[in-house]
């Protein structure tokens, strides 16, 4: 965990005024949590890691660790067990790749076997072949592969607890996305506390459990990707995430958010029509699931079919040609909507039981709700 | 054109003479440059760790450089005569020792503070230290820049060393002085000629010395 109690970092222009980069900066981190510094640049997001591993010491203020306050423990031994990936992805160009991952591990006495195979996994863990490159020096290999480097020589001594500061930065957005994948991947085996530097807003929607948008030193908002975006706090930060906050949201609010939302009605094959009419009335809804004893979905009935109608649902049912999972995010459902020309499909939990429904109009309605997608990471488990 | 046949013709016939010259040159050049290769590199360093030597250490190193060959042999015979040394290799590896000095300490100095910020910064923030960041990182980085003061020096002091025979050091100023009391200009030419192609052939084999030292990720 990392916890910044009001952090301020003074610094003295040229002009011989001062200024604080930084300026009481409250923030926690939990254990095994992403948070994205996030905000334009010169606010602050940099200087405000450097004095997480004292690369800057603060002009007042504390940062905890596990609780533990790190001005009483000498840099080299603070930074040694804090990965830190910069900015400038700084590999040592005199070494190989072998050996710039390795610099932590073997001072911190690694015998050579174990350095061997610790570069091969880690290079294994970011899609780069062992065999080909561990050998290579830095300026042997292409930008976005160096800072796959950078960031697995964070990751090398194993430490908890890592900083990057936009450590995609220097990648083409299609290698970009890839790159941050195979850290989400990494991240979800791994599960450090991660501190992360963007001023990309999509990058901090897609990685940030929690994101902080600072402004000129300060944190105007911290809260979760959803939250930011659904409610930004201020007309700066709804600036910040972009007038397309709202379609942004789509990738982060999923199926059973929406399902969740709603009050569920179901009818079974031998309900009869004219009660399931009733319950539609009551809904103000043009159709009924209808589900087995098991609570699976086998079809719907439409309004108009049991208007006035003998018999049962049996009678009228209808299949359902597409359904939903509740982890599917807004994005894939309604790509799929259009995709099979419906308004509404099913959404069926992992035993294939029905578990609600989305459609165009409860999408439209959750994202007005003021309702949140409450943590990406939890639903992602 | 007689002239410089004669003076082919005496290199010729005086080829053990000139090399056993060429070689006790070499041997105070390289003495001199070796001393100021082991001072002026942990000088460099520690003037890059204690940045506000860096002006004075410098300055000095520039001042001694403007000192006139002469003028400084002329300072060292009475200094080295206090301990029975005024004359012979002590003063002229001294001398060339001094004129080292300024591109290695300059050299190494540059060299270490022109890091890419990136990769310095890099080795802070994974936790070297000072020292394990300049033996594993900055000093292998520097080794073109180092070595390129070093050619300086030894080209240099390949040419001052040529006025020390005036103290009695040896070396193939030796000839040049003889040539001019003989009044013999073969051997004044020769000397010169020697001199330069010196320069030159040690210039390019310290390059090849460096391609060599130089690590294999920035060649
Ligand atoms: N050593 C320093 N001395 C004086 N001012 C500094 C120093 N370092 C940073 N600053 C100033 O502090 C402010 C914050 O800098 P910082 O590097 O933290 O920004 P940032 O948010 O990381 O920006 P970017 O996205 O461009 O990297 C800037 O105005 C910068 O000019
Ligand atoms: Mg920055």
């Amino acid at each position: 965990m990392i916890e910044l109690k009001n952090l301020t970092k003074q610094f003295i222009q040229k002009n011989g005024q001062s200024f604080n980069a930084v300026n009481d900066v409250n923030l926690v981190v939990p254990e095994g949590e992403i948070c994205v510094l996030l905000g334009p640049s010169g606010c602050g997001k940099t200087t405000t890691m450097k004095m997480i591993n004292r690369l800057i010491e603060p002009s007042s203020g504390q940062v905890l660790i596990n609780g533990e306050d790190t001005a009483g423990i000498d840099t080299v031994t603070l930074r040694r067990n804090i990965g830190y990936v910069i900015q400038q992805i700084g590999l040592f160009p005199n070494m190989t790749i072998e050996d710039n991952i390795m610099v932590v591990p073997r001072m911190l006495g690694w015998d050579r076997k174990r350095c061997r195979e610790r570069a091969r996994e880690l290079m294994s863990m970011v899609a780069l072949d062992p065999d080909r490159f561990l050998h290579r020096y830095p300026k042997e290999m292409s930008g976005g592969q160096q800072q796959r480097i950078g960031v697995i020589r964070a990751l090398a001594a194993d430490a908890p607890v890592l900083l990057m500061d936009e450590p995609f930065g220097a990648v083409d957005p299609i290698n970009r996305e890839q790159i941050q994948n195979e850290f989400q991947l990494m991240q979800r085996q791994l599960g450090k506390t991660v501190m992360l530097v963007s001023h990309d807003i999509d990058e901090a929607i897609k990685l940030g459990d929690r994101i902080a948008v600072f402004r000129q030193g300060r944190i105007v908002q911290c809260a979760g990707a959803d939250e930011i975006l659904a409610k930004p706090a201020d007309e700066f930060v709804a600036s910040f995430v972009g007038h397309d906050r709202t379609l942004k949201r789509l990738l982060l609010v999923q199926a059973g958010d929406v399902a969740d939302a709603q009050e569920t009605q179901t009818a079974t094959l031998d309900t009869p029509l004219s009660h399931a009419f009733g319950v539609m009335d009551d809904n103000d809804a043009r159709y009924l699931a209808v589900v087995d004893r098991e609570g699976k979905p086998l079809g719907y009935v439409q309004r108009k079919d049991a208007k006035g109608a003998e018999g049962t649902c049996a009678d009228k049912l209808k299949p359902f040609s597409a359904t939903s999972k509740p982890d599917e995010n807004l994005r894939v459902v309604l790509s799929r909507l259009y995709e099979h020309n419906l308004t509404w499909m099913p959404v069926l939990d992992a035993d294939g039981r029905y578990n609600g429904e989305v459609s165009q109009d409860y999408i439209a309605s959750f994202l007005n709700s003021g309702k949140t997608h409450g943590r990406q990471r939890m639903a992602l488990k | 054109m007689e002239t410089l046949n004669q003076t082919f013709a005496y290199i010729w016939h005086n080829l053990p003479f000139i090399l056993g010259l060429t070689q006790q040159h070499l041997r105070l050049v390289g003495i001199a440059v070796g001393l100021a290769v082991l001072i002026g590199v942990p000088l460099g360093v520690l003037i890059v760790r204690f940045k506000s030597l860096a002006g004075i250490v410098l300055g000095l190193a520039t001042v001694v450089l403007t000192i006139p060959a002469i003028a400084l042999f002329g300072l060292m015979i009475p200094l080295f005569s206090l301990i029975g040394q005024g004359i012979g290799a002590v003063p002229a590896i001294t001398a060339a020792f001094l004129y080292s000095l300024l591109p290695i300490v300059r050299n190494t100095h540059t060299a270490l503070t022109t890091i890419d910020p990136g990769v310095r910064e890099a080795g802070r923030g994974i936790g070297l230290t000072f020292w394990q960041r300049l033996k594993w990182v900055e000093l292998p980085l520097a080794v073109p820049l180092i070595f390129g003061g070093i050619r300086t020096a030894v080209v240099l002091n390949i040419g001052v060393m040529a006025i020390a025979a005036i103290v009695g050091a040896g070396g193939l100023g030796t000839l040049i002085l003889h040539g001019i009391s003989q009044s013999d200009i073969r051997k004044l030419i020769a000397g010169a000629v020697v001199v330069s192609l010196l320069a030159v052939v040690m210039d390019q084999v310290l390059l090849r010395l460096q391609r060599v030292l130089t690590p294999k990720g920035i060649r």
